[in-house]
């Protein structure tokens, strides 16, 4: 019993999932019982993914040890780039698979260069945000393009499952937290990740090819965070050059209420995924409440603090429970 | 005359205008306990940095049982058995024992390009054998190598190395930081190599300790080996002397 009790106070995570679970109930409650409707849930788990995708790759990044802040801004730039090809004559297939490579392109250059020059990757990401912006609008010219009719919004953004409850665009959210998720515990991939950000000291010296790790977390985060954007884009049937501003920031929040640490090593995919769930719960929950929408950000700012607050606390009791091996 | 299991042959090692290592010649023999002593900056952690593989030589060769290595990184070390215990920097604290005696050596289930699935039931069977093998008593190997203590953590290092059937074991300065206590434990550790057949090399500030526990006790001074003696004929006179 003990030694569960500290199983679950190590999970860092755990401060978020009951935050969540809290909330649920506050905003059910608040708002008469529309919150948890099927229609409500049809909103929230609509726009869900686009956060949460692009959180997965915040959270792996960071449990790597690094920060992407250029995010928000690739979660504009690819579904731009894929835009302008599309409305070139490309097919989907291929201009999807362009805007990928962007992304893939911009999360190497963030990873190289932190790593060869060992500058902190915010400053190279915070470089990286207003020069993928800037890109974002100057491939536009300023316009917008329109996309083609004949889109395959089948496969990422109809309502599907029982009583249309979600769109597609939440499997494949769903899929890709599970496969990040057993990917950072079962493969020695993950492992590694882990140890490149618990201690970068050691996983040099145990043979581990740190850099070669790093760069690959900052690719698959800037390739989810495109890859969230297109579907964004294909929700909204417009690529707006604005869109994804400022949640680079939310992302990040997302991950530490999630109780990914800043400083690397510790954290969880499905942290993330929880925490990236609490910020659309709350952004629909006070609106149904009928509190000031402005609180919005107070909220989130809130939460983040008292997460971080949390999960010290809880590891700090945790590791008072001592459990002795059974010999 | 057996073999030496690692002869360094006119090792030199220069940082910008510094002559680190200058010319040293040194043969290591299987199963002997070496105590390598010296002063910041005498070159030790030069040469145990050129053995474990994160510096190359200027010059100079390194032969494993006489024949050329090539140890160009941490893993080309570990893969020709050479395993490196630091004073810190041998575990990452926020993970558990078990991963931490697997880092970049996973057993895995099946594997693509080097990367796989862990087979994580036997990562589990077979760190509780090798703590046990050490003698050390911890808590499960779920526990997180931030909770133990220095003395249980190079217990930890230690039991890694010996899983992994290293022939040399290098401890870069073990006993820094650690109680009284724990220290020995250290040192019972050194001794209880040769019974497993593997050639320890200890680096240590502190005389005493690699007197209490090495065959042979190696001196170095300014980039030079200034004494190579067995350990029954050296006096400590001598030892401060030559320092």
């Amino acid at each position: 019993m003990k030694r569960l009790l500290k199983i679950y106070m190590e999970k860092p995570e755990l401060a978020a999932l009951v935050l969540l679970i809290v909330l649920v109930i506050v905003f059910q409650i608040a708002s008469d019982g529309v919150f948890l409707s099927a229609s409500n849930l049809r909103g929230i788990l609509g726009i869900l993914p686009e956060i949460g995708l692009m959180v997965i790759g915040v959270t792996i990044l960071m449990i790597a040890g690094e920060f992407d802040l250029s995010v928000g801004s690739v979660f504009a730039l690819m579904p731009m780039t894929m835009a302008v090809l599309l409305a070139d004559g490309l097919p989907f297939f291929p201009a999807f698979l362009a805007g990928l490579l962007v992304c893939a392109a911009i999360g190497f250059v963030n990873g190289y260069l932190t790593i060869q020059f060992n500058i902190p990757s915010f400053i190279t990401t915070l470089g990286m945000l207003f020069m993928a912006r800037s890109l974002t609008v100057v491939i536009s010219g300023g316009f917008p393009p329109l996309l083609p009719n004949d889109l395959p919004n089948w496969l990422f953004t109809v309502f599907v499952g029982p009583g249309d409850l979600f769109r597609m665009s939440f499997i494949w959210f769903a899929v890709i937290a599970i496969l990040a998720s057993l990917m950072m515990s079962h493969t020695n991939f993950g492992n590694w990740i882990k140890a490149t950000g618990g201690f970068l000291p050691a996983a040099k010296a145990m043979g581990i090819p740190t850099a070669r790790v790093k760069i690959a977390a900052f690719m698959l985060c800037s390739m989810l965070a495109g890859f969230a954007g297109m579907i964004q884009v294909l929700r909204l049937g417009s690529p707006l050059p604005s869109i994804g501003e400022g949640w680079e920031l939310q992302a990040v929040a997302a991950a530490v209420i999630g109780g990914t640490a800043l400083a690397g090593g510790i954290g969880a995919v499905m942290g993330g995924v929880v925490g990236a769930v609490l910020i659309r719960v709350i952004d629909n929950g006070l609106v149904l409440s009928q509190v000031d929408a402005n609180w919005f950000k107070f909220a989130i700012g809130f939460l983040t603090i008292l997460a971080v607050v949390a999960n010290a606390w809880l590891g700090k009791r945790a590791k008072s429970i001592k459990v002795e091996t059974s010999k | 005359m057996t073999q030496p299991i690692i002869s360094v042959r006119n090792l030199h090692k220069w940082y910008s205008g510094v002559h680190a290592i200058k010319g040293v010649t040194l043969d290591f023999m299987p199963n002997e306990a070496v105590g390598l002593i010296g002063d910041n900056g005498a070159g030790k952690s030069t040469l145990i940095n050129i053995l474990s593989g994160l510096q190359r030589p200027s010059e100079g060769e390194v032969l494993m049982e006489g024949k050329r290595a090539d140890i160009d990184s941490p893993r080309a070390a570990m893969d020709h058995g050479i395993e490196t215990i630091y004073q810190y920097n041998s575990m990452v604290p926020t993970m558990s024992i078990a991963r931490n005696l697997f880092i970049g050596r996973e057993p895995l289930k099946f594997s693509l390009f080097g990367l796989g699935v862990m087979d994580r039931k036997k990562m589990a069977e077979e760190s509780v054998q090798a703590i046990a093998d050490v003698d050390l008593h911890l808590r499960s190997p779920d526990a997180r190598v931030g909770e133990l203590s220095g003395g249980q953590r190079q217990g930890v290092a230690i039991a890694r190395a010996m899983h992994f059937k290293s022939k040399v074991m290098i401890l870069d300065e073990p006993t820094n930081h650690l109680a009284v206590k724990e220290t020995n434990k250290v040192i019972e550790f050194v001794r209880g190599l040769k019974a497993l057949g593997i050639t320890g090399i200890f680096i240590s500030h502190n005389i005493h300790h690699v007197l209490d526990c090495c065959d042979r006790i190696v001196a170095m001074a300014r980039g030079e080996v200034v004494l190579d003696k067995r350990t029954v004929d050296i006096d400590m006179d001598e030892i401060m002397d030559v320092l």
